[in-house]
């Protein structure tokens, strides 16, 4: 069942007279909190070029005020107002309206994965324990004059630190979102490129093939979802994932590659070493 | 109705926001050994130094070695047409350099020179390439990379926590924050030796903005609330260049480092109009020609600066002339042209979160077509007056960095200074704070009254009954602040803003919240109010002081700089009764001058 409101106020803060017509949009948004909720229909004047968290806003600022919602910058840039929009993680400052099925309710419910604070708001702490357990960036000495790096090598560890922590790949992310059980023994994808940027970092000498291990890199069997969902198109499985998996095969199966690191003496420090320092 | 309960957490220091400067703070006291916890409004890593695009200015001289802190610093006072703390900006122009080295040891990964150091940009009033970048996102890069620090330093965080009130010892020493809880609306008092504002910035009183909900000035206003002294409040920066169109993102930045790579702003009939703007102060340095200004890209020795990077409130004044004399775009911007300059490769790699908004947002491909663009509310060069070398406010056990605290920007602040503002000032102020704890004899206490008026005063609209609701109040605000406080000031218009301020400020007073105390964003406006009352009254009232433009004040009715009130701050202060219903005293006080070596850089300029 879901409960009807109709929107009645006019469009706060973003509607020019110019810019509305008299057609409506049907926003279906979970309303409840870890006791159990439902969804609410509100019924709101359509204005031209608004994305998803204008129309949240102007619910807010008319029929729902206690709304709750997480945002900040309203620009894509700070990974706040992820949702699941008609069934999809997106971020809600970045899906336009006019992008979603016209004359169609537009559902919009929280992560899944979460546990739920109040509507919209998840319970993220997750994400921010599994941080506090990776070990610090690490460089090696610094030479005179300062570090030198090339373009082309900064570049494999900039891919993964556009990640603007929406968490949306973690929500999507089929061993966690469907086996609550999982999630102490499993990072999750925003974590394991975190494990790749720092592990393709030119000056770290963390060794942390190990403990990309222990955190559940082999649980992950290479779906994708996280790809797709990434607002910042980072290559999740792809660039880091998988040449993650590959390097930690390196480091705990291939003699070979064992006796040339003893040989050539590379500088890496084991996880054990690393999460000790 | 009882006071409500409270929990009471107790540390030596406590900074009050965590973007970059809270965040840099919050590592130079955490290594001092002190019990350090960070307060945010925010999810961790979240805050508005995200937003910040173009990069980090410090006179590293890997571009041009002909770079140096003393050049940096003429820029800097140039750009805040001389009104800055000078001794701030020399120090940010000495020290930002090994703010950026300390940052790449942290793991930061800049873009590279050919030769493999950290790359730099143009920006607008930076004689030359100076600022450190990562494409067009540096803010996140800076902000990942303190968080990622501060984590694994074992710092406290306590997230989503909104502080109301600074509370004084029976000494007049700052020694108590009270706030709350947003997920759950507990009430919290924190106790501590020393408090760091680190709270940004106050943009969301106008309705054309850069900022975010959180940037409502709380610092600014919970420093005048306990008696500080703020300066400048009437510098507010208008960016040049925000979207326009469609009307929902309008405010949304364009990174300066548009015009840094070889953008150029046009008016409706295709013509470059800044050559028309070049003030006497930057015509000695700026190009007279087209082909002059497009040589300069690449030789800065023989030819002179484009004009379109002039600093920003040049830009932002001639936008708005243009528009208003009829030549602007069809949704009252200008033109921002790189397609018909730069390749789309070149494009989609320097700029690829512009690149990314415009095509999601505007439905505009960059590469393609110009972006329409105009001013937007982005920046705080005022407030709360501080100690050159150890950002201590004015009232002891306070200290303040970045927006909420003044001077260091003058009337203006050159892009790119921010970013090496809160690195370079947080440190400073990590010091000083934990300096200030560390001597600090006896246990912090406070007023259980205190605590008790301002927890009242905080659950009160929802007790209201038939009362305003906050988000109309806001809304109300924001259109006032817009069309009275905006980019071009007059005498009569500020008067009536004040009047409509008061006005406001009584409604706050009666705002009725409905639901609970949990994650409820209408109590949380409303909880917001205060802030934006005080703050854009302390604008409009230095705004009405200020009878000169000078950088990002402008007066129609007194279109000139005036060389006297160059000469002075304007300070405000609470003394008598403090919160948002009292009022702000306002009086000039002379700026600090320049040792002569200093003063004889801009005679050399000339």
């Amino acid at each position: 069942m879901t409960d009807t409101q109709t929107g009645t106020g006019t469009p706060a803060a973003t509607a020019d007279a110019a810019d509305t017509t008299n057609a409506t949009v049907t926003m279906r948004v979970w309303r409840g909190d870890d006791g159990g909720g439902e969804f609410t229909d509100y019924v709101m004047p359509a204005v031209e070029g608004e994305v998803v968290l204008d129309v949240i806003h102007r619910i807010q600022a008319t029929d729902a005020p206690d709304l709750a919602c997480r945002w900040n910058c309203k620009a894509g840039k700070c990974g706040s107002c992820s949702a699941e929009i008609n069934g999809l993680p997106r971020l809600m400052c970045m899906t336009r309206m006019d992008t979603l099925p016209a004359g169609e309710a537009v559902t919009v419910a929280p992560m899944k994965t979460f546990p739920i604070i109040r509507d919209l708001v998840t319970d993220v702490s997750f994400n921010y324990e599994v941080a506090k357990t990776i070990p610090a960036f690490e460089p090696g000495p610094e030479p005179e004059g300062g570090y030198r790096m090339m373009q082309i090598d900064v570049e494999r560890g900039q891919e993964f630190r556009k990640c603007i922590e929406c968490f949306m790949c973690q929500d999507v992310c089929h061993v966690i979102r469907d086996h609550e059980d999982n999630k102490p023994k499993y990072a999750g994808p925003r974590f394991f490129i975190r494990f790749a940027e720092l592990e393709m970092h030119p000056l770290d000498v963390n060794d942390r093939r190990e403990l990309a291990h222990d955190r559940g890199l082999g649980m992950c069997n290479i779906t994708k979802c996280c790809t797709e969902v990434c607002p910042e198109h980072i290559k999740i499985t792809d660039n880091g994932i998988i040449p993650m998996k590959e390097r930690v095969v390196d480091a705990r199966y291939d003699p070979v590659a064992w006796l040339g690191r003893k040989i050539t003496g590379r500088s890496k420090k084991t996880a054990e070493e690393a999460s000790a320092g | 109705m009882p006071t409500a309960d409270f929990e009471t957490y107790d540390y030596d220091v406590i900074i009050i926001g965590a973007g970059g400067s809270g965040l840099r703070a919050a590592i130079e006291a955490k290594e001092r050994g002190l019990r350090v916890a960070l307060v945010c409004k925010s999810l961790l890593g979240k805050a508005h130094t995200v937003m910040a695009e173009g990069g980090m200015a410090a006179a590293m001289g890997h571009v041009w070695p002909e770079d140096n802190w003393q050049v940096h610093f003429r820029d800097t006072m140039r750009g805040g047409k001389m009104l800055n703390n000078w001794r701030m900006a020399q120090i940010h122009a000495m020290e930002a350099p090994d703010r950026v080295y300390e940052l790449e040891r942290w793991g930061a990964l800049f873009d590279r020179t050919k030769d493999g150091r950290i790359t730099q940009r143009d920006f607008g009033g930076h004689r030359y390439a100076r600022l450190a970048h990562v494409g067009d996102r540096t803010g996140l890069e800076l902000i990942r990379t303190l968080q990622q620090k501060v984590v694994s330093m074992g710092t406290d965080v306590f997230m989503e926590t909104k502080i109301l009130r600074l509370l004084p010892d029976p000494e007049g020493r700052i020694s108590g924050a009270v706030g709350y809880k947003r997920p759950t609306g507990e009430m919290v008092l924190f106790t501590a030796k020393a408090f760091v504002l680190a709270t940004g910035s106050i943009g969301k009183s106008w309705k054309y903005t850069s900022n975010s909900w959180e940037s409502v000035g709380d610092g600014h206003a919970m420093a005048i609330w306990a008696g500080a002294d703020v300066i400048d409040m009437e510098c507010v920066q208008f960016h040049p260049t925000g979207m326009v169109w469609p009307l929902s993102v309008r405010g949304i930045l364009v990174t300066e480092g548009v015009r840094g790579d070889g953008g150029v702003l046009r008016n409706s009939d295709g013509k470059r109009f800044m050559f028309d703007y070049v003030a006497p102060m930057f015509r000695a340095e700026t190009a007279e020609t087209e082909e002059e200004a497009d040589a300069w890209y690449d030789d800065h020795i023989n030819y002179r600066r484009t004009p379109d990077l002039l600093p920003r409130d040049e830009v932002a004044r001639a936008i708005n002339s243009e528009v208003k004399a009829g030549r602007g775009t069809p949704h009252g911007g200008v033109y921002l042209d790189i397609a018909s300059r730069r390749t789309p490769e070149y494009i989609r790699r320097r700029l690829p979160s512009m690149y990314h908004q415009f095509m999601e947002l505007a439905g505009v491909d960059i590469t393609a077509g110009p972006m329409e663009v105009g001013p937007t509310c982005h920046y705080m060069m005022g407030g709360v007056r501080v100690d050159a070398e150890t950002q201590a406010a004015t009232v002891p056990g306070l200290f303040a960095i970045g927006e909420v605290s003044g001077g260091m920007h003058g009337a203006n602040r050159l892009g790119g200074n921010s970013l090496s503002d809160l690195i370079v000032f947080g440190r400073r102020a990590g010091l000083g704070a934990s300096d200030f704890a560390e001597g600090r004899a006896g246990t912090p206490s406070v007023d259980p009254a205190a605590v008790a008026a301002v927890i009242d005063e905080a659950f009160a609209p929802f007790g209201r009954e038939d009362g305003y609701n906050p988000y109309d109040v806001h809304e109300e605000l924001q259109e006032t602040m817009q069309a009275l406080v905006g980019i071009i000031r007059t005498g009569p218009e500020l008067e009536e803003a004040l009047t409509k301020l008061e006005e406001l400020k009584e409604h706050t007073a009666k705002v009725q919240v409905k639901g609970g105390r949990a994650y409820n964003p209408g109590w949380n406006l409303a909880t917001d109010l205060p802030s934006m009352i005080t703050t854009s009254i302390a604008v409009a009232q230095g705004a009405l002081n200020r009878k000169e433009s000078r950088g990002g004040h402008t007066r129609e009715d007194y279109p000139g700089p005036d060389p006297e009130m160059g000469k002075i701050n304007f300070v405000q202060r609470q003394t008598v009764e403090h919160g948002y219903l009292a009022p702000i005293g306002i009086e000039p006080e002379p700026l600090p001058v320049m040792p002569p070596e200093l003063a004889a850089l801009f005679e050399e300029a000339k």
